[in-house]
Formats: C-alpha cells, sequence, structure tokens
C-alpha cells in the first residue's frame, strides 16, 4: 500500500483493520474520538462491527465478551474513559484474554483538559486496575510507529493472552503525517481452544477470574506472573538515539516527548554539545537493563515527561543509584520546544556534579 | 427400562451451593431443560453474574464467561456481536442487573441486542447476606435497612419489567413466578418463547422470574413461597409485558 497522510487515531483505527480486527466498541471522548469516528464508517465496509456502547465502563465489557468468545477485538479511549475501564481490565488481566486498548492521554486528574499529556504513566504501567497483573503497555512517537505497533498488538495479545495497551499522548493521536501499511508475514499464534464459543465437541469452556480457593488463587498469581517474566525477557523495546559517539548526558523520554528531545539534541550538536537520548517503546516491560547500559556512558541523566515526573520512578530503578538523575517535564497540556529542553539541558551542565 | 426423567444434558452433575428453599436451581433446571429443547447445548455462551448465581457456570454444563457486578448484558453485547451465530444468555440477580448493572441492562435492551436475560429477583441480596435491594419492598426489613425499606428515603422498588417494557425497541418482556409447580410450569413455557424469539433472531428477550430468599428473609422455605405470593405478587404483577408483535401489551 502507498504512504498516506493521515491522522493518528485514524491511523490506529485502519492499523487494527489491517491486523484483522473488526470488531470495535468505544464511546467518544477527546481526544481520540476519530478512532470511533473512522471506524465507524470504515468497519461496514469491510463487514466490520461498530458498536457505539452507552459508557467506557460498558465498552471495556463488550472487549471482554467479544474476547473470551474468541474474536479479535480493540477498544479506544482517553485518560478518563481509561479509568473507567480499569474493571474490565482487571477481569480480562485475571481471565487471560487478549484485547488491546488504545489510551491517548490528556492531562488529568480529574476531568482534566483535552491536551497532550503523559500523565497516566504510572496507571498503565502499574496494572490499571486492581489485583495483582499486568498490561503490555507501547508508546509509539510517530503515526507510523503507532500504526506498526498497533499491528503487532493484536499477536502480542494473542500470543501472551493478556490485554495490551498503546498509549500516546495527545499528539500522536491528532498529527498528520504519512502512513504506510506494510504486507506483513502473518505469525503463528496458538488457537483459541480456550475461548467460550459454544461447546462443540469438547467441554465446556469456563471464563472467568473468581477462584474462591485461596491455594488456586495464588496458583494462579504465580502462573500469571511466570507469564509476565516471559514478557519481560521477551517484548522489552527501545530505541537508543545519538548514543554511538561518547555523550555528557542522557535523556530519557517516550512518545511524543522523546521525538521533541531529537531536536534539541540536534541543536545542541552544533554547539559540540553531545548527549544521547534513550527512548524506551515498550513501557511494561520497561527496558531497564537498556537504560542502565546507556546511563552508565554518561555523567548524568534527564528525565522528560509531559507530567510532574512518572517514569522517572522506572529510570531511577533502571540507574540504581549510579548516576545523578534529573527531571524537567510539563503537564496539563503544555508541551515544553526543543529550546525549552535545550536550556534545561545546559543548565544541567552547568552545574558541578 | 425407559427413563422418564433426568437431568438436562445442559446441565453438570455437581451438587449446587443454594440454600434449602432457594429457586435458583430451579431456574436453572428450566434453562437446562430449554437449552435440551432447543438443541442449543454446543452453541450456547452464558454469562454469569456477581451475586448467588456467580458459580451459574459450575451447574450449566455450557461455555460461560463470568461477568463483573451488573455488566453481564454489556459482556453478552461483545459475544453476540462477534459471534452472532450463538445463542447467548445472562443470568442476573436484582442487585446485579437493577442496582449496579442498571446502565447496561437499559441500553442493551435498548439497542435490541438479541440476547436473553433471565433476571432472578428475590428482593434483597443473598450472597453477602440480605442487604436492601432495588427491588426490597416497601417496610421489608434487610441488614441495611434494619427498620424496613423507607421510600421517603430509598425510593420505592423498581419494576424492572415494567420499566423496560416503555423503550420503544421491539422487545419480549415478561414476569414470572417460581414459588409453586404452577407458576414453574407457566414460567418454562414464558422462558420457551423468550429463548424462541432468540433463536429465530428477533430480538431482546428478558424474563424476571420472582423467586425467594429463605435465608436472608429469616423463613423457612414454605413460609417463604406464602411471603412471596402474598407480599411479592401484588407489587411485581405476574405476565407478558411486551412483545416483539403486540408492541407494549401490559
Amino acid at each position: 500500500m502507498a504512504k498516506k497522510l493521515m491522522k493518528g487515531c485514524e491511523a490506529l483505527g485502519e492499523a487494527a483493520i489491517q491486523a484483522g480486527c473488526l470488531h470495535f466498541f468505544g464511546y467518544p471522548i477527546t481526544p481520540q474520538t476519530e478512532v470511533p469516528e473512522y471506524l465507524s464508517r470504515r468497519l461496514p465496509e469491510v463487514g466490520g462491527v461498530y458498536v457505539q456502547a452507552e459508557s467506557e465502563v460498558a465498552a471495556s465489557n463488550m472487549i471482554y465478551g467479544c474476547a473470551a468468545a474468541g474474536v479479535r477485538v480493540f477498544t479506544s479511549s482517553s485518560s478518563p474513559g481509561i479509568s473507567l475501564m480499569a474493571e474490565a481490565v482487571s477481569y480480562m488481566a485475571g481471565s487471560q484474554l487478549p484485547v488491546v486498548i488504545v489510551n491517548i492521554v490528556r492531562g488529568g486528574p480529574g476531568l482534566g483538559g483535552i491536551l497532550p499529556a503523559q500523565s497516566d504513566y504510572w496507571q498503565a504501567t502499574r496494572g490499571i486496575g486492581h489485583g495483582d497483573f499486568r498490561v503490555i503497555v507501547l508508546a509509539p512517537s510517530t503515526v507510523q510507529e503507532a500504526a506498526d505497533l498497533m499491528i503487532e498488538a493484536f499477536d502480542l495479545a494473542d500470543q501472551y493472552r493478556n490485554p495490551v495497551m498503546i498509549i500516546g499522548d495527545g499528539i500522536i493521536g491528532q498529527m498528520m503525517e504519512p502512513v504506510e501499511f506494510k504486507k506483513r508475514e502473518k505469525k503463528q499464534l496458538p488457537e483459541k481452544i480456550w475461548a467460550a464459543s459454544g461447546a462443540k465437541g469438547r467441554a465446556a469452556n469456563k471464563i472467568h477470574s473468581l477462584f474462591l480457593d485461596p491455594v488456586k488463587l495464588e496458583q494462579h498469581n504465580i502462573f500469571l506472573k511466570k507469564k509476565y517474566d516471559e514478557v519481560e525477557k521477551n517484548e522489552q523495546r527501545f530505541e537508543l538515539y545519538n548514543t554511538e559517539k561518547p555523550y555528557d548526558l542522557l535523556i530519557v523520554a517516550y512518545g511524543t516527548m522523546a521525538r521533541i528531545c531529537k531536536t534539541s539534541i540536534a541543536l545542541l550538536q552544533e554547539e559540540n554539545i553531545s548527549i544521547g537520548l534513550a527512548r524506551p517503546i515498550s513501557l511494561y516491560p520497561y527496558p531497564y537493563k537498556a537504560i542502565q547500559e546507556a546511563a552508565r556512558k554518561a555523567k548524568q541523566v534527564l528525565v522528560v515527561e509531559l507530567s510532574m515526573g512518572q517514569m522517572i520512578d522506572d529510570v531511577r530503578l533502571a540507574v540504581e543509584g549510579q548516576r545523578p538523575v534529573h527531571f524537567y517535564g510539563r503537564s496539563g497540556g503544555m508541551v515544553p520546544s526543543p529550546e525549552e529542553v535545550c536550556r534545561e539541558l545546559k543548565r544541567i551542565l552547568a552545574q558541578k556534579t | 427400562m425407559e427413563a422418564i426423567f433426568s437431568r438436562p444434558k445442559a446441565m453438570s452433575s455437581t451438587i449446587t451451593h443454594y440454600c434449602p428453599g432457594c429457586t435458583h436451581g430451579i431456574i436453572h433446571r428450566l434453562i437446562g431443560e430449554l437449552l435440551d429443547e432447543y438443541n442449543l447445548k454446543e452453541k450456547t455462551v452464558g454469562v454469569a453474574p456477581v451475586g448467588c448465581a456467580v458459580l451459574a457456570y459450575n451447574y450449566l454444563d455450557v461455555d460461560f464467561i463470568e461477568a463483573a457486578h451488573g455488566r453481564a448484558p454489556a459482556v453478552a453485547t461483545g459475544v453476540k456481536r462477534g459471534r452472532p451465530d450463538l445463542f447467548v444468555f445472562t443470568y442476573q440477580g436484582d442487585g446485579d442487573l437493577a442496582s449496579i448493572g442498571m446502565g447496561e441492562i437499559i441500553h442493551a435492551a435498548n439497542r435490541g441486542e438479541k440476547i436473553s436475560v433471565v433476571f432472578v429477583n428475590n428482593a434483597i441480596y443473598g450472597m453477602t447476606g440480605g442487604q436492601m435491594a432495588p427491588t426490597t419492598l416497601p417496610q421489608q426489613v434487610t441488614s441495611t435497612c434494619p427498620q424496613g425499606r423507607d421510600v421517603q428515603t430509598a425510593g420505592f422498588p423498581i419494576r424492572m419489567a415494567e420499566l423496560l417494557s416503555s423503550l420503544q425497541t421491539d422487545s419480549f418482556i415478561a414476569r414470572v413466578s417460581s414459588h409453586s409447580p404452577r407458576n414453574v410450569i407457566e414460567a418454562k413455557k414464558v422462558l420457551k418463547r423468550a429463548f424462541g424469539y432468540q433463536v429465530s433472531g428477533r430480538c431482546f428477550t428478558l424474563v424476571e422470574f420472582l423467586s425467594t430468599c429463605p435465608t436472608n428473609w429469616g423463613l423457612p422455605p414454605k413460609k417463604a413461597t406464602e411471603w412471596l405470593e402474598q407480599n411479592m405478587i401484588p407489587y411485581y404483577p405476574l405476565g407478558i409485558f411486551k412483545t416483539p408483535e403486540e408492541g407494549k401489551v401490559k
């Protein structure tokens, strides 16, 4: 397919279709409403099903049912809506259902604002809902990457029987960029023999997260932990930028913020200041080792986020106190310019360490 | 020897956890018998509630999904839209359907989801031990209205069958009771009609069953059936409220 200029939200919707997902249940909320809008006209064209739910609570439970029946399905929302979906995400993780959830993050807390933010990092990477579980979280920094990760998300969900979240700040959802949907090889995935799809010629399947016997619930928790260990071993994704030559400072940033930081790095390059960048793509599993190794090559680390400092917790865990970790962030929908980040970098570099 | 009575094929040979005198077991059996009669065992997905029937998936031998409290109609919507060829039913109590799940049931009915809802109304929360339900009768004593339900602060009990019948979308809505053999026989006929509408892809269907809860009502089983007849039926009249052919009939 040729390159096409698309809004991030529309590219996510089209990518789902390209991934063979023909079922969408959602609820409008800014700044992701273009996902349901796009799919409400596109899905009927390809024989798919679009349902506008009465709430995010209902939408997330609809994808629970659809996934339980063995059908590829996804939903999309933004921060306050994701909070409402937390209940079903916990049930889906507990009953091991493959679903994809898009969160186009807006500022918070509460109703917050409608402009880009990265303030749902904690929520996304610490499981979203109640109980001991993990959601695979992928954070694109371009519209093309959003489309690519979206397609991959469905395979990951099926492979690990686990919810996968695509997390993008509002800019990823709203920005228009050229996208190409490349032909890809179909991945070998396990058959959904566990699905509640009519017990024909087999024992009945029961999809549930209830284990009244504590011995069985603990066994279930241990089983899930083993799965997450596998995810952590196999699915860490990150990009290193400008780290081939020596650098004084390492920036850690993701999503749109990482992109802005790349411009800052180029600007400082002209002044012979060398800065490296580590961009986590999988926020869970977090690429701790890669961040640690990249940090060790620098004297200090700066975490830049569209929040008051959330991912910095993981960077500190990665760095293990071996380097000073600074933070710079804007929030509430404010997005720093590359020059603003440059000023902060210079300020830190001028300090005696 | 010819067997003249046996367990329906769609039921497991598990002993239920229900209290003596509770009618969940009877209602389960009606579902089992009808799944056999319509030959649906291999294409059915049930959705279990949170409440006393949370373990319904252990008693009916068909594919099952355990939903979060009140969300069964949304879960069933997901199954049916994903696999319209399947027979999909939810089984929900009064707290599940008429309190926490009020939004989900109204919108599933209003969208005309081609699912069947078995709604069990025993006017109390069973599993948590006898608290006030949205269907608890005025002055009825429960552990969270020890002086009796005060309609000035708790409002009146909600008549779900009537409320859902007021929607314009085609549906089949009825209320039956499970407290006597005669009522059970009638209930089966009504539930059979409801399931039939789903089998033919016609409309949303809901059958409300009045049911007893001797344990949490604090009554012996026989007294409980009398209490249901004397107190619940006058407030919750039995009958068919809406059909896809005639619209609202009651």
